[in-house]
């Protein structure tokens, strides 16, 4: 147990100090979100959302897991460089930890989407919005946890592929369809009955909703609830996914 | 007792266009302190093989134990035991040379302190000394590949593995190589396990050789009696001996014969410079 929190931290430290080399790296993640609270959030100040609190409250929920889906999904093109310079393998070779090998990765990007995320609520509150701390802490919790699923799933894919060519286009395909379906930018609950129902297949929409709830204070409510087993399954899943990848050989 | 010993030690991959055998039935042994030449024309199977000696590509058949570790039941064992060095290397080029070494230590479990202590003398013995502090990206070719020794070398390994060594590399790093190699051999009696396709590397550091064709042993013995035996006589060179027994010869069997740079396999992502 010792052992695989040193690993993790050995790991997590290696990423961490790879992100603070590329500073600029570091803010790329939160100008898609940013330029949706600037240019796409006015639009919604008058509309009739018809749910609680200001539009404001039903956005910037949206656009945290934007940050988180986008820039975690794509976690992986950093692995598949490594690869080919071998850094994977001569890791892979020595005793450490494959948990803590995915870990320590996953950790470090969970941290600095929070950080992205923080940036975005900064922003916000000076467009306008008005939530309650403990909802924007949830919020910022959702954002941790849907990383570590999405970048594991990602580094998942990336030790399977060879090249960014075949990896990029399959994350495009995937993204698109999570955003659209669960209602990231505005509540599925405006659209079509049919429409409704098919993003309640979508696993994201049992986040955004819940983090919508907690920017309005709800946070004993179903939707919480709902969220919180939806992401924690999925977290665990993808984790196990990827350690797998670790473990074995990657093509 | 041998520090090494494979037994129908096989990989099949699936593709598209069904299962590829890329290794059908090693066997093998390895004497401790000794250093083994594995060599073979380019797809025989050697890199495979010496992923799966290294745990890093599980076997779909046969077995083989690293010193006393079966691959298999203790492949934990099997990487504290060996070490491994690719052909790619595996370093990131931002990262600094002490950072690196220091990292490798940690990966091999090692104190702090002791990671710290073993970086220096790791980069004194290797000559990395003064490097400790540049990027990876910034050495050259044979100052990197040095690089990428010791840190296969980190853990004082039983069995060193190397992947085409010199591959990329001019001829006076070579030379230099070679002699590492030695050196380590005869300072910490490592066992030494090195794939190549260059006759006159496998001929002029290989105590004994095993050659590899289709993913099967062809032959093996000492450079001189697989010269004798399939070649006709001790004076004969490895490369008639080489074709006798596989019928074709290495790719770039004497690299800068032509004056030219060998071809970086692909996936190589640095081919170092000559």
């Amino acid at each position: 147990m010792s052992a695989l929190l040193s690993d993790t931290a050995l790991i997590f430290g290696r990423y961490a100090r790879q992100t603070l080399r590329s500073r600029l790296q570091m803010l790329f993640g939160v100008l898609m979100p940013l330029l949706y609270l600037l240019f796409f959030g006015p639009l919604l100040t008058d509309l009739p959302l018809s749910s609680q609190g200001s539009s404001w409250q039903v956005l910037v929920p949206g656009l945290l897991l934007q940050l988180a889906l986008f820039g975690a999904s794509f976690c992986g093109f950093g692995i598949i460089v490594e690869k080919q310079y071998g850094v994977v393998e001569r890791m892979r070779v020595t005793p450490v930890s494959r948990l803590a090998l995915l870990l320590g990765r996953v950790l470090r990007d969970a941290l600095l989407f929070v950080l992205q995320s923080a940036l975005l609520v900064g922003a916000a509150l000076v467009m306008g919005l008005r939530a309650p701390l403990p909802g924007i802490l949830i919020g910022f919790a959702f954002v941790a946890v849907l990383t570590v699923a999405l970048a594991s799933l990602s580094y998942t894919l990336a030790m399977r592929v060879s090249t960014p060519q075949a990896f990029g286009p399959v994350i495009n395909a995937l993204t698109m369809p999570s955003m659209l379906l669960s209602g990231l930018m505005l509540p599925m609950s405006l659209g079509p009955r049919w429409l409704d129902v098919l993003s309640h297949f979508m696993p994201f929409r049992y986040l955004v909703d819940a983090v919508r709830a907690a920017f309005v204070g709800a946070y004993a409510s179903p939707a919480v609830l709902y969220g919180v087993l939806v992401a924690l399954a999925f977290a665990a899943l993808s984790v196990i996914f990827g350690t797998r990848a670790f473990r074995r050989a990657a093509a | 007792m041998p520090v090494l010993s494979a037994s129908g030690l096989a990989r099949t991959f699936s593709s598209k266009r069904g299962p590829v055998e890329a290794v059908r039935g090693i066997d093998l042994t390895v004497e401790s302190g000794e250093i083994l030449g594995f060599l073979g024309p380019n797809g025989a199977g050697k890199t495979t093989t010496l992923r799966m000696l290294t745990t890093l590509l599980a076997p779909t058949g046969g077995s083989a134990t690293v010193a006393g570790c079966d691959l298999a039941r203790d492949p934990v064992g099997v990487r504290r035991a060996a070490g491994y060095v690719a052909q790619s290397g595996g370093v990131d080029p931002n990262v600094s040379v002490r950072e690196e070494l220091f990292t490798q230590a940690r990966l091999y479990r090692l104190a702090a302190s002791e990671a710290r202590a073993r970086t220096e003398e790791l980069a004194a013995d290797l000559g990395l000394s003064e490097l400790l502090d540049r990027k990876t990206a910034t050495l050259s070719g044979g100052q990197r590949r040095r690089l990428d020794v010791a840190m296969g070398l980190t853990h004082r390994p039983q069995v060193l593995f190397l992947d085409e060594p010199t591959t990329g590399l001019d001829p006076g790093s070579r030379a230099d190589l070679w002699e590492l190699v030695r050196r380590i051999r005869a300072e910490h009696g490592t066992t030494v396990f090195l794939t190549t396709h260059y006759l006159d590397e496998a001929d002029a550091l290989a105590d004994r050789l095993v050659i590899v064709d289709k993913g099967v042993v062809v032959a093996e013995g000492t450079p001189d009696a697989l010269k004798r035996a399939h070649a006709g006589s001790p004076d004969a060179s490895l490369q008639d001996a080489f074709l006798a027994i596989t019928g074709r010869s290495p790719k770039l069997s004497a690299p800068f014969e032509q004056g030219g740079t060998p071809i970086a396999a692909p996936g190589d992502p640095s081919p170092v410079a000559l």
